[in-house]
C-alpha cells in the first residue's frame, strides 16, 4: 500500500472518527484512500484556522483527540492560530500536514513551509515524516503525546513523495519514546503532607483549574469539597468542573471573577491548587496574590509547579489519582488531628457573597443588556446545553451568567484568547456530541473572523446556535478605552449597528443558517426558543446590544486582586476591612 | 547570577538542537556554552549547556527541557564534582623576536603549537575557561590573531555514569 494509505489505516487504527480539514496539492495523496474510509469522517471546512478550533472544540467536548489536516505552505500556517491555542489551553488536538516532497524540502519550492520549525514553540511535539514505514509509528505516538500527560498538540509534517512511496502496514507499531515518562501516580508522601495542611487550616480555598477537567476528576472533586467542607472556585477553564448551584462554590477567580472567589483566595491561609497554573488573569499583581496562604500545588505537569507562586507542597501527578489519595489520605489525618472549625471562614465568605452577588445593570439608553440575553440562554437551553464562546465581554459575561453544572459543558479559548474561536469551535463540538444542544456565545467582533465556518455546519449536518451579541464595537477593548484610555475610542466601533454592514440576520441566511434577530428585552425569549426549536440547520440569532454594558466585577491589569472592583470606583477588598 | 553547566541527554534525531536552543531563548536565557557530541550508545547524543542563571529560573528551564520529547535526561554537573574542559585553538602574531616567549607561555601552560609560519604560531590548549582566559591574556600583549573556542564539555567524577542509568 501506499503512504497515504498507510496513513489513513493509522487513523482508523488509533480510534479516529472526524478529521477537520482542507485538501490541497501536498496532502492530496492522503485525500484520496480518505475518500474511501467507513471509518473516519472527513469535514471540509472553509479555513484551516477553523479546521483546528474544530478539533479542540471536539477534543475538549469529547475528551477524545481532536484531529485537523491541511496541506503544506499556506495550510499549514492557517494552523498555527488553533495550534497555538490548543497548547495554551492543554488540549489533545493533532494536525496531520502535508509537505512539499524530500527532494524540494529546503528549497522554497511552492507553498513549501517549515511548519516543524514554525511549530515547535506552541506544539507538545512535532515530527517530519521522512521514511513512508514510519507512518504508523508517528500517528500512534502522536495520538499517545497529545492525549497522555499534560495534553497538547502535536504536528505530524508528511511529505507529499512519502505519502505517495508503497510501504507497509503493522499495527500496532512499536512507540519509542524514551524521553517521555509522564508521572501520573502521585507521591504518598506528599499526599500526607497536603492532607497536614489542609486539616490544621482556617482559611482552605480549592482552586480548582482546567486540569480537574481533562482528568475526569469532577466526582473526585465533589467528594474532597464535601467530606471537607472547603469552599471552591473554578477557573474559567474549569467551569462545569465543580456545579456552580453547590452553595459551597463561590464562582470564578481572576480578572472578571466573583468577588467571593477573589476575596476567598486573598484572605485564605491555604490554596489547595488542583491542575491549575497561577495565571496571571488569576493571580494578578503576583506579589501580592493571596499574601497569607501557603500552596499545595498539584498537577501533572511539574514544570508548572513553582513557576509562578512557590508551592510549599508539590504533588505532580493525574488530578483525578491525586483528589482519590487526598481524599484517604484527609481520613486518616482527621482521626488524629484537632478539628478546625471552617465556620468563622464561612461566615466571612457568605458575608461577602452576599454583599457582591454577580449581577448587572440595565443600560440607561433603553438597549438590551447583553447580560439579560446570555443569561436567559442559559437559563431556556436544556441542561445539558454545551457552550463556547470567542474571546472578549461575551465570553466573561458567558462564565458568569450561564450556571454550568458538569464538566465539558463550557469549552472556551482561555489561555491564548483567540477571537473567533465560537464557531467552529461549536462546529466540533457539535460533530463530536451530536444529540446535545450547543450554543456558541459569540461577539459581533468575533463572528466575523469565522462565520464562514457556518456554510460547513449548515452543509454537513452541524446545527449548532450561534448567539451574536452585538453590540457593535470591540467591546473589551472599548470598555478598556473607557476605563483607562479617557473615554477616547480609537477603532473599536464595527459599524455593525451604525450601518448595520454586516447584516447578521441575513448573513446566517446567506450562508444556509435561520436568520434571526432580538432587539428588546421581550424579543429575547421569543427567539431564543425559536431557536432551539430550529434542529435542521444552524441557527444565528443577532442579539443587539448597547455598546456600553461592562464586565464587572474586575481586577485592573497590573493591579493587585485585593483592588478588586465591584463595578466601577467600588473596591470592596480595598476601602473596608471585611 | 550564578553559572550552572547542564549535561542534557537527548535523542539523536534531527531538530533536537534547534528544539533545545529554542526552549532556552523563549524563556529569555542566554547560553554561553553548547557542545554536542556522540556518547557510547548510537541513538543518543549528549549536550553539555552552561547558563548563567539563578536558582529558581535555572529550574524551571530544567524543567522546560525535561517536557521536550526528544529530551532523556538532564544532570547539572558541579564543577567540584566533575571534569570540565574546553578546547581553544589560538593563532598568535610570533615572529623571531618573540616567538620564545610565546613558546614559553605555551609550556606554562601545557598547551602546544599545532602550526606555525614566520609571523605566527597556531597553539592549542585545553582546560577549564578559568585557564583558558588566563592563557590568552598572557598571549594577548603579542597579538592575537584569530581564536576559536569549542563549547565546554564536562563528565562527572567517579565510577558512575548517567548514560547507563538513561538507557535502561
Amino acid at each position: 500500500m501506499t503512504g497515504a494509505q498507510s496513513l489513513v489505516r493509522s487513523l482508523e487504527a488509533v480510534g479516529c472518527e472526524v478529521v477537520f480539514g482542507i485538501p490541497g496539492g501536498t496532502i492530496l495523496p492522503a485525500y484520496d484512500p480518505l475518500l474511501d474510509s467507513t471509518k473516519v469522517r472527513h469535514i471540509l471546512v472553509r479555513h484551516e484556522q477553523g479546521a483546528g478550533h474544530a478539533a479542540t472544540g471536539y477534543a475538549q467536548a469529547t475528551g477524545k483527540v481532536g484531529v485537523c489536516m491541511a496541506t503544506s505552505g499556506p495550510g499549514a500556517t492557517n494552523l498555527v492560530t488553533p495550534i497555538a491555542d490548543a497548547n495554551m489551553d492543554s488540549v489533545p488536538i493533532v494536525a496531520i500536514t502535508g509537505q512539499q516532497s524530500r527532494p524540494l524540502i529546503g528549497t522554497d519550492a511552492f507553498q513549501e513551509a517549515d511548519i516543524c520549525g514554525i511549530t515547535m514553540p506552541i506544539t507538545k511535539h512535532n515530527v517530519l515524516v521522512t521514511d513512508p514505514a514510519d507512518i504508523p509509528r508517528a500517528i500512534a505516538e502522536a495520538f499517545h503525546i497529545a492525549s497522555t500527560g499534560r495534553p497538547g498538540p502535536v504536528l505530524v509534517d508528511i511529505p507529499k513523495d512519502v505519502l505517495q512511496e508503497q510501504t507497509s502496514f503493522s499495527w500496532p507499531p512499536e512507540m519509542r519514546l524514551p524521553g517521555y515518562r509522564p508521572t501520573t501516580r502521585p507521591h504518598g508522601k506528599q499526599v500526607r503532607e497536603a492532607a497536614k495542611l489542609i486539616v490544621a487550616a482556617h482559611k482552605p480555598v480549592l482552586y480548582v483549574g482546567g486540569g480537574v477537567i481533562k482528568a475526569d476528576a469532577h466526582a473526585e472533586l465533589l467528594r474532597l469539597a464535601e467530606e471537607s467542607g472547603i469552599p471552591v472556585v473554578t477557573t474559567l477553564m474549569a467551569r462545569g468542573a465543580f456545579p456552580d448551584s453547590h452553595e459551597q462554590h463561590m464562582g470564578m477567580p481572576g480578572m472578571h471573577g466573583t468577588v467571593a472567589a477573589v476575596a476567598a483566595m486573598q484572605k485564605s491561609d491555604l490554596l489547595i491548587a488542583l491542575g491549575a497554573r497561577f495565571d496571571d488573569r488569576v493571580t494578578g499583581q503576583l506579589n501580592s496574590f493571596a499574601p497569607d496562604a501557603q500552596i499545595i500545588h498539584a498537577d501533572i505537569d511539574p514544570a508548572e509547579i513553582s513557576k509562578n507562586r512557590r508551592a510549599d507542597v508539590p504533588i505532580v501527578g493525574d488530578c483525578k489519582e491525586i483528589i482519590t489519595e487526598l481524599i484517604d489520605a484527609l481520613r486518616t489525618e482527621r482521626e488524629t488531628a484537632t478539628k478546625v472549625d471552617l465556620a468563622p471562614w464561612w461566615a466571612t465568605l457568605n458575608s461577602i457573597r452576599e454583599t457582591f452577588p454577580l449581577g448587572y445593570d440595565w443600560p440607561d439608553d433603553g438597549t438590551l443588556s447583553p447580560q439579560y440575553a446570555i443569561e436567559r440562554i442559559g437559563q431556556l437551553s436544556p441542561a445539558d446545553t454545551i457552550y463556547t464562546a470567542g474571546v472578549g465581554q461575551h465570553q466573561m459575561w458567558a462564565a458568569q451568567f450561564v450556571k454550568y453544572e458538569h464538566p465539558r459543558t463550557w469549552i472556551n479559548s482561555g489561555g491564548l484568547g483567540t477571537m473567533g474561536f465560537a464557531v467552529p469551535a461549536a462546529m466540533g463540538i457539535k460533530a463530536g456530541q451530536p444529540d446535545r444542544t450547543v450554543w456558541a456565545i459569540d461577539g459581533d467582533g468575533c463572528f466575523q473572523m469565522t462565520n464562514q465556518e457556518l456554510a460547513t455546519c449548515a452543509i454537513e449536518g452541524l446545527p449548532v446556535k450561534i448567539a451574536v451579541i452585538n453590540n457593535g464595537n470591540l467591546g473589551m477593548v472599548r470598555q478598556w478605552q473607557t476605563l483607562f484610555y479617557g473615554e477616547r475610542y480609537s477603532n473599536t466601533d464595527l459599524g455593525t449597528h451604525k450601518h448595520r454592514i454586516p447584516d447578521f440576520k441575513l448573513l446566517a441566511e446567506a450562508l444556509g443558517c435561520a436568520g434571526l434577530r432580538a432587539e428588546t428585552r421581550e424579543e429575547v425569549d421569543e427567539v431564543i426558543g425559536k431557536a432551539l426549536e430550529i434542529n435542521d440547520r444552524p441557527v444565528v440569532v443577532d442579539f443587539v446590544v448597547g455598546k456600553d454594558a461592562q464586565v464587572w466585577p474586575m481586577v485592573a491589569a497590573g493591579t493587585g486582586n485585593s483592588e478588586i472592583m465591584a463595578a466601577r470606583g467600588i473596591r470592596p477588598l480595598f476601602d473596608e476591612d471585611l | 547570577m550564578t553559572r550552572h553547566t547542564l549535561s542534557v541527554l537527548v535523542e539523536d534525531k534531527p531538530g533536537v538542537l534547534a528544539r533545545v536552543a529554542g526552549l532556552f531563548s523563549r524563556r529569555g536565557f542566554n547560553i554561553e556554552s553548547l557542545a554536542v557530541g556522540r556518547t557510547e550508545y548510537p541513538d543518543i547524543s549528549r549536550m553539555t549547556i552552561v547558563v548563567s542563571v539563578d536558582e529558581l529560573p535555572l529550574e524551571q528551564v530544567t524543567k522546560q527541557l525535561n517536557k521536550l520529547i526528544n529530551v532523556i535526561k538532564i544532570v547539572e554537573l558541579e564543577p567540584s564534582a566533575s571534569v570540565q574542559r574546553q578546547l581553544v585553538l589560538i593563532k598568535v602574531r610570533a615572529d623571531a623576536t618573540v616567538r620564545s616567549q610565546v613558546l614559553e607561555t605555551v609550556q606554562l601552560f601545557r598547551a602546544k603549537v599545532v602550526d606555525v609560519s614566520p609571523e605566527a604560531v597556531t597553539i592549542e590548549a585545553t582546560g577549564t575557561s578559568e585557564k583558558l582566559d588566563a592563557l590568552l591574556r598572557m598571549l594577548e600583549p603579542y597579538g592575537l590573531r584569530e581564536i576559536v573556542q569549542s563549547g565546554m564539555v564536562a563528565i562527572g567524577r567517579g565510577a558512575r555514569s548517567i548514560t547507563a542509568t538513561a538507557v535502561r
